[in-house]
């Protein structure tokens, strides 16, 4: 335990919890009985003071169990304190964490879920891609898990894939996609600053070139000799990208950080660094291959299973 | 002794503590006790029979915990509705405050669980072991008992047992279908938490209505005490004619009453008996009174007996009581003004409560924007896309078409996560749907904004076989057309 700095600070609470109980039933004892005078004669209480006129002090008993209720919760609590964490530092002789009991209801819930996902264990991913269950939980998994940066719509935006196109950086298949969600992927593209903005803009006008009509067949043809020079270690002399190094694709219309030229230049100029975290110590491998059979399916599914899956109902 | 003028006084210890001594109400009837047993059977009947009802095919009132759904005859609530609860709690509230100000502890007297379940086993208790005398005498025999007082004791607590499990049992037939809890419960299959509220509430109530008894309503219950701020001058209570009945003194029937120069109450200390508080009503109104009218009905007994009028102790108020004035004040009494305003207030309560509830809507959208991505520039930029969740409630038992319309700029579409637009959305019953939605702009020349936008949510439900009700949702958005 490390709630205190000094140990002196745990035996100070520790004190201070017991003194406090003690001073309860000694206070509820102290206070049981009172001394009043009273006259032999009369029987009157003597000498009570009367406020307001006619206000005095009277005795209206509590029942006695109210006193034993008092002890009880007094004695509760030396009990709690004896069994659980509360005494400064001690942990209780059960030794109970609240941490242990929330593993404990994990483990609870994964023993009451086995039977689900023991029925996708034997079949393949692109089986629990077709089955409808699997699809409703991949949806869920995928809405905490990925959503926050691919999208709801698994859409993707600046900086982050989109995953319903066919464009992979790392590749599209099930293998490709189960390790991107589970290894993490760290995708960079070096500065170029070096190289001067004229060679940059040749590159940037290059580059349009593949995905629309050219507009200057010098500053093109300028550029293409940089691309060679600068950039096809990784994006290959076709410019078509290579999935191993997760270099993309240049020469169709998708563009990860946008398309227009001034963030062209700017990746070229200050470079990007993509980061995809590594999920495999958060994500079950039993929920990873449900998650992976869905994030496949965004892009391999066929007209009819997208209507079913979006008028799919949650159950409850 | 006393020596001279001087006082002898002595020091002594008092216990601020008294063990409880027990209260043996003698049995009584009359008017007021006939209507304790009239609500004693309405309540009952209501709490008994209430969870055996069915209504739509599932049980009619079903609280059910699990499913977070609360299920009300026709009406299904889900927890976004606990502001009805609310309107509920103010209601009773209020109707508490109505009634005591116009008559006292009637709640207490008449249908409080802790006084009707009281009453039920003390009905018990008269059965088996006799009324007041017999208890007593029985309660005095000390260790060992005797044959007869194991029988009747036993019997005794047989039958609160009885009572008090039928009632576990039922209080948690509310929370599951009680038709397949009682299948479980001769199975002996009964769930641990189902296990422990049915013990519960059984002890609870076996230990309420046969031990407890006033001390709840004495040293537990805040609303016993928290009444006697809505009790005046003019309230309805059970009051003790002290101008009548005073000086109080017995007297045999051939004595002449002014010659003793006694009032009317023959201080038989019947209305002390009877009381299941304990008290002494003649001593006035006190804070154990539970306005249970028991000691009215005992004394008009023991008046009729020696031919006195009757009403020495009685319902009225204590202004009219004190200024001889007819107990025919009901008029003047309702129309106080905290009457009329508690009164208003109901009524205001009421229509708003009702009318909100009837004309509630059973569909429900939250529109949650995708915080990641704000705009999202396709082709481009000849496509504006933003992405949206929609979480569709159907809080009613019948199946809903939903169509959904964007609306706040020119020819925006709403599309599904895959780009296709809805086509027959169906949400089933009592269930909720949660589906990523993307709102597309195309070839805008709108400028780089946020635009606020409505969402547009149309449910078509069948109201019977034939006739298809609609209901419109407009939920607030916006839409971002970013910069590129």
């Amino acid at each position: 335990m490390s709630d205190f700095i000094q140990g002196g600070w745990s035996l100070f609470i520790a004190a201070i919890t017991i003194i406090g109980i003690m001073a309860c039933i000694w206070l509820l004892f102290s206070q049981s009985k009172k001394s009043v005078e009273i006259d032999i004669d009369s029987n009157q209480i003597e000498n009570n003071h009367v406020w307001d006129e006619n206000l005095t002090e009277l005795n209206n008993p509590l029942p006695r169990w109210w006193m034993w209720m008092f002890l009880i919760s007094c004695l509760f609590g030396i009990g709690y304190l004896f069994l659980y964490p509360g005494l400064g530092s001690y942990p209780g002789s059960l030794n109970y964490s609240g941490q242990a009991e929330h593993q404990a209801s994990i483990d609870d819930a994964s023993v009451a879920l086995k039977p689900i996902y023991e029925r996708f264990a034997s079949m393949t991913v692109e089986q629990v891609a077709k089955d409808t269950q699997a699809k409703e939980i991949g949806q869920r998994l995928f809405l905490s898990y990925c959503a926050q940066c691919h999208g709801s719509d698994a859409g993707g935006s600046t900086g982050f894939p989109n995953l319903t196109d066919q464009d992979f950086l790392y590749g599209g298949n099930i293998q490709a996609i189960e390790t991107t969600i589970q290894k993490g992927r760290i995708g960079v593209m070096p500065s170029f600053i070096g190289i001067g903005d004229e060679k940059i803009i040749d590159l940037v006008s290059y580059l349009k070139n593949y995905s629309g009509p050219s507009r200057n067949q010098e500053q093109d043809q300028r550029g293409g000799l940089a691309f060679q020079q600068f950039c096809s270690a990784c994006h290959g002399m076709d410019a078509k990208g290579n999935q191993i190094l997760g270099a993309p694709n240049l020469t169709d219309d998708i563009w990860l950080y946008g398309g227009s030229e001034k963030s062209m230049k700017e990746s070229i100029r200050n470079g990007r660094n993509g980061m995809m975290p590594a999920h495999e110590n958060s994500i079950s491998p039993e929920k990873m291959k449900i998650l992976t059979a869905y994030v496949w399916s965004l892009s391999n599914q066929s007209k009819p299973e997208i209507l079913e899956r979006i008028q799919s109902n949650n159950p409850k | 002794m006393r020596i001279g003028k001087h006082k002898i006084t002595e020091v002594v210890e008092q216990s601020l503590y008294e063990v409880r001594k027990n209260i043996y109400a003698r049995s009584v009837k009359g008017l007021f006790s006939s209507w304790r047993i009239i609500f004693i059977f309405l309540t009952q009947i209501l709490y008994y029979g209430l969870p055996w009802i069915n209504w739509n095919g599932r049980q009619a009132v079903l609280f059910d915990l699990i499913q977070r759904k609360f299920y009300i005859f026709g009406l299904v609530l889900w927890p976004q509705d606990v502001i009805y609860l609310t309107a509920l709690l103010i209601l009773s509230a209020f109707s508490l405050f109505l009634f005591t100000t116009i008559a006292g502890r009637l709640f207490c007297g008449y249908v409080c669980p802790q006084t009707v379940y009281s009453q039920m086993f003390m009905w018990i208790e008269h059965w088996i072991e006799g009324d007041r005398f017999a208890r007593i005498r029985l309660d005095e025999q000390k260790w060992p008992w005797n044959i007869k007082k194991w029988r009747t004791k036993l019997s005794k607590h047989s039958l609160w047992l009885v009572i008090s499990f039928l009632t576990g049992f039922t209080f948690i037939g509310f929370f599951t279908p009680i038709r397949e809890l009682s299948k479980h419960f001769l199975e002996l299959t009964l769930g641990p938490w189902q296990l422990f509220w049915f013990l519960f509430y059984s002890f609870a109530t076996w230990g309420n209505a046969g031990f407890m008894r006033e001390q709840v309503c004495k040293y537990m219950c805040p609303y016993a005490r928290f009444q006697s701020v809505m009790v005046d001058q003019d309230t309805f209570v059970v009051t003790y004619d002290k101008l009548l009945g005073e000086p109080r003194g017995a007297r045999n029937k051939a004595s002449d009453q002014l010659q003793l120069g006694l009032g009317n109450c023959v201080n038989c200390s019947i209305c002390v008996q009877v009381c299941p508080t304990g008290i002494d009503i003649r001593n006035g109104l006190q804070y154990m009174c539970i306005g249970c009218g028991a000691c009215i009905d005992a004394c008009n007994q023991v008046m009729e007996k020696i031919n006195y009028p009757q009403g020495l102790i009685r319902y009225t108020s204590e202004r009219a009581m004190l200024n001889r004035e007819s107990s025919n004040l009901i008029l003047r009494n309702l129309t106080r003004p905290r009457v009329l305003i508690y009164s208003l207030l109901i009524v205001i309560c009421s229509i708003i409560f009702i009318k909100t509830l009837t004309t509630r809507n059973p569909l429900r959208v939250d529109v949650m924007r995708d915080r990641g991505s704000l705009g999202r520039v396709v082709q481009g930029g000849q496509i504006i896309e933003n992405v949206y969740r929609l979480q569709i409630m159907n809080v009613s038992e019948k199946a809903m078409t939903v169509s959904l319309q964007a609306v706040g700029l020119d020819n925006l579409k709403v599309l599904d996560s895959t780009g296709k637009g809805f086509n027959n959305l169906v949400i089933k019953p009592v269930s909720n749907l949660l589906i990523p939605i993307k709102i597309t702009l195309e070839n805008t020349n709108q400028a780089a904004n946020i635009y606020p936008i409505h969402i547009r949510i149309v449910g078509i439900y069948p109201q019977n076989s034939s006739i298809y009700e609609e209901t419109v949702i407009n939920e607030k958005s916006s839409f971002i057309i970013p910069k590129f």
